[in-house]
């Protein structure tokens, strides 16, 4: 080939040009028009059912993750048409995929709310796709149940918090660790708001209890390059690390961990992102023997779990696990009927005011609303990877939590916000 | 010490993956001056292989032997696909061969998408690739110490080709002046279309590589496609050892920044330090010599 006539200068920028093309497309999404003023968008109930919104990561680095709450959400659509629907009507699941990009949740989120009319919506995983539907459901008055554990400091009138907040998750594991005498923590997380909140809490526990954080380090979500970072925990001097990497960064972080002669013995792991089904497809050889954090595991006792893993099974295939998330997921679509039921309305207004106090005998045992903070009550539990994939409880808080999303009862945490 | 050697293997071994996602590209980008941004969908192709395989041989070690030849076929007939298709009508234009291969690439994420499903998968790797060798406090994983040797191994294989047959005589006559050599009675379009199949192989070898350090995904190309122009560009567009020193003194530089900054911090380091030395050296680190006018 002759005469390559275009400049490098010219070829550099036309390459990141369009690399960042799928970000710059983003960035262009519509802001969408504004809403009614009043009481916001209202949920189409005039026919025999109701829409209700699914609003997960199909697609991208997230939905190692997040199609299993999808199909958990499913599920509990599924079993609640066959009993007779909600106030008489079927629900009609509509689903929107986040594509793992915050924007495109936007976007959809607000497509489920103006042009679907749904009565709520069920999902999202990362805080950041959180933190960017968070102002559309505000702005539309209208509700997402959101099923994962996260960061905390945060409370919105149209969220309800089902998974863990960081007094029921990360609060505990530190206790859990710091009674195993495991008191110097290195910190590895994905570089986005949940692993740094989650730190900077992580930080301020130490400081006030006596822990030592040896090192801290953030890598891109998706990022699959970990040898630097292995390379750093190695040489830290610690005696575990609190792993907050969300997605697939930690297929590539484990078998990095490994390959650097590291194991559950001789350095621990303790991750509040991975459930059964993340553990599966990472590889159990990987992960035997690390530690997790959550408040549902698959091995959980109980005719709840019980009745749940089976219907879960049967739908999606014996070697399918459950997890966290997708138990969190699961009981959010059980709440919110309750709360509708109470309310005797689809109505955000009384639906909000009627959740207070609602019970439900859920996998992880009983579960209890709490109004004030449009949170949940739950039991926290630490689990030890085995070999065949699933996680065994080896340690339990005895009873649900209350909880303290701004970790007001906590006085080393008085200055976070 | 020990900090220092272990980062300077994790450097090489960033540098050999840089290698080998670059390699195929220097014959493409480089020798052809088609600007190929499906090259990462070659990879990912070549990851894809390596899963298929381990589906029906269930022997980690023996699935991905049989993968390297196989993900070396399977990509480059893409490739060689692709060229007789599009590119071939396109070489007088470059950089309209970055609008249609990117168009090229969106569809293979897409395909790759209905075909395996949108979440990534994994595969196993064989047992003696997850452990590693200690030589006194220094650790070298096994699956790095491989993946170098892959790619060096590769480098040798085309650098043997390009010097020593007749196809690779051809080759390089082809990239110095097309016209000479379609007087001296090369089929010209024969050989373009086994340049691109040899490049676009290369992807194929370097997606079986990368099964062994992270996940497998209808978009993991494009997390590699850019640092392989990169290493291209900087090592001087068809220069095989340009390529070779740009990707291990760039994974070098890489590694030492994230070991004392953070990653995204390293990250931009780098691209500075690249606009830096184009500016210096616009023609990369090598510049090959022609005939031609232009």
């Amino acid at each position: 080939m002759s005469g390559l006539s275009i400049s490098r200068r010219g070829l550099l920028a036309g390459i990141s040009a369009v690399g960042a093309s799928a970000a710059l497309s983003a960035c262009g999404a519509k802001t969408g028009t504004e809403a009614a003023s009043g009481s916001g968008a209202k949920a189409d109930t005039s026919g025999s059912t109701v829409k209700v919104g699914l609003l997960n990561s199909l697609s991208g680095t997230m939905a190692i993750s997040e199609v299993t709450v999808h199909n958990s959400l499913l599920l509990a659509i599924k079993e609640i048409n066959a009993s007779g629907g909600v106030l008489g009507k079927k629900l009609k699941p509509i689903s929107q995929d986040g594509a793992s990009d915050w924007p495109t949740f936007a976007e959809k989120a607000e497509a489920l709310i103006t042009d679907d009319k749904v009565a709520a919506t069920f999902g999202c995983w990362t805080s950041a796709s959180r933190k960017a539907v968070k102002p559309v459901f505000e702005r539309y008055k209208s509700l997402l149940f959101y099923p994962v554990q996260y960061e905390g400091l945060e409370e919105s009138p149209y969220i309800f918090y089902i998974g863990a907040t960081t007094n029921q998750q990360i609060v505990p594991a530190l206790d859990y660790l710091k009674k195993q005498g495991l008191t110097k923590l290195y910190l590895v997380g994905s570089d986005y708001v949940f692993p740094r909140t989650a730190n900077k809490i992580i930080k301020a526990y130490a400081k006030a209890k006596g822990l030592t954080v040896v090192g801290e380090d953030y890598a891109p979500l998706g990022s699959t390059e970990f040898s630097t970072i292995v390379n750093k925990v190695k040489g830290s001097g610690a005696d575990a690390v609190f792993n907050t990497l969300n997605g697939d960064s930690n297929v590539a972080f484990f078998k990095e961990y490994k390959s650097a002669g590291l194991t559950a013995k001789s350095l621990p792991v303790l991750s509040v992102s991975i459930a059964e089904e993340e553990v599966k497809s990472i590889g159990t050889q990987y992960l035997e023997g690390q530690l997790t954090a959550w408040n549902y595991y698959e091995t959980t006792p109980g005719a709840a779990n019980k009745k749940f893993v089976a219907a879960y099974q049967a739908a999606y295939g014996k070697d399918k696990p459950t997890s966290d998330p997708m138990e969190a997921a699961y009981i959010s679509v059980y709440l919110w009927k309750a709360m509708v039921e109470k309310a005797g309305s689809f109505d955000v207004a009384k639906v909000k005011a009627a959740s207070d106090g609602i019970v439900f005998d859920a996998p992880e045992g009983k579960v209890t609303v709490d109004g004030a903070t449009q949170h949940v009550y739950k039991t926290a539990r630490i689990g030890k990877v085995g070999s065949d994939g699933l996680i065994e409880e080896v340690w339990n808080s005895g009873k649900p939590i209350k909880p303290d999303p701004y970790l007001k009862g906590y006085s080393w945490a008085s200055g976070l916000s | 010490m020990t900090v220092v050697l272990n980062q300077s293997f994790t450097g090489i071994s960033i540098g050999a993956v840089l290698l080998l996602i670059a390699l195929g590209l220097t014959l493409t980008f480089g020798q052809m001056g088609v600007i190929n941004m499906a090259h990462g969908e070659f990879i990912m192709a070549g990851a894809y292989t390596t899963y298929v395989l381990q589906k029906s041989i269930s022997s980690a070690g023996i699935s991905l032997l049989v993968a390297l030849p196989l993900a070396f076929l399977v990509a480059g007939a893409m490739g060689a696909l692709l060229e007789w298709l599009l590119i071939r009508r396109l070489y007088t234009r470059p950089l309209d061969t970055l609008l249609v291969t990117w168009g090229v690439s969106l569809m293979l994420q897409q395909l790759a998408r209905d075909v395996f499903g949108a979440p990534n998968v994994q595969t196993a790797a064989p047992d003696i690739l997850t452990g590693n060798i200690s030589a006194g406090s220094v650790t070298f994983a096994n699956n790095r110490l491989f993946i170098l040797g892959l790619a060096l191994l590769c480098v040798l294989g085309l650098t043997l080709v390009l010097r020593f047959t007749p196809l690779g005589r051809r080759i390089r006559a082809v990239v110095q002046n097309r016209d000479l050599a379609e007087v001296s009675g090369i089929a010209t379009g024969q050989v373009d279309r086994i340049t691109f199949f040899i490049g676009s192989g290369l992807a194929g070898v370097a997606g079986v590589a990368l099964t062994l350090v992270g996940p497998i995904g209808p978009t993991m190309g494009t997390n590699y496609i850019v640092d392989a122009f990169l290493v291209v560009v900087v090592g001087g567009i068809g220069q095989l050892k340009g390529a070779v020193i740009t990707a291990f003194a760039l994974g070098v530089l890489q590694s030492v920044l994230e070991y004392s900054t953070t990653v995204s911090v390293a990250k931009v380091v780098v691209l500075v330090a690249i606009v830096a030395f184009l500016q210096w050296r616009p023609q990369g680190l090598y510049t090959l010599r022609t005939r031609s006018l232009a």
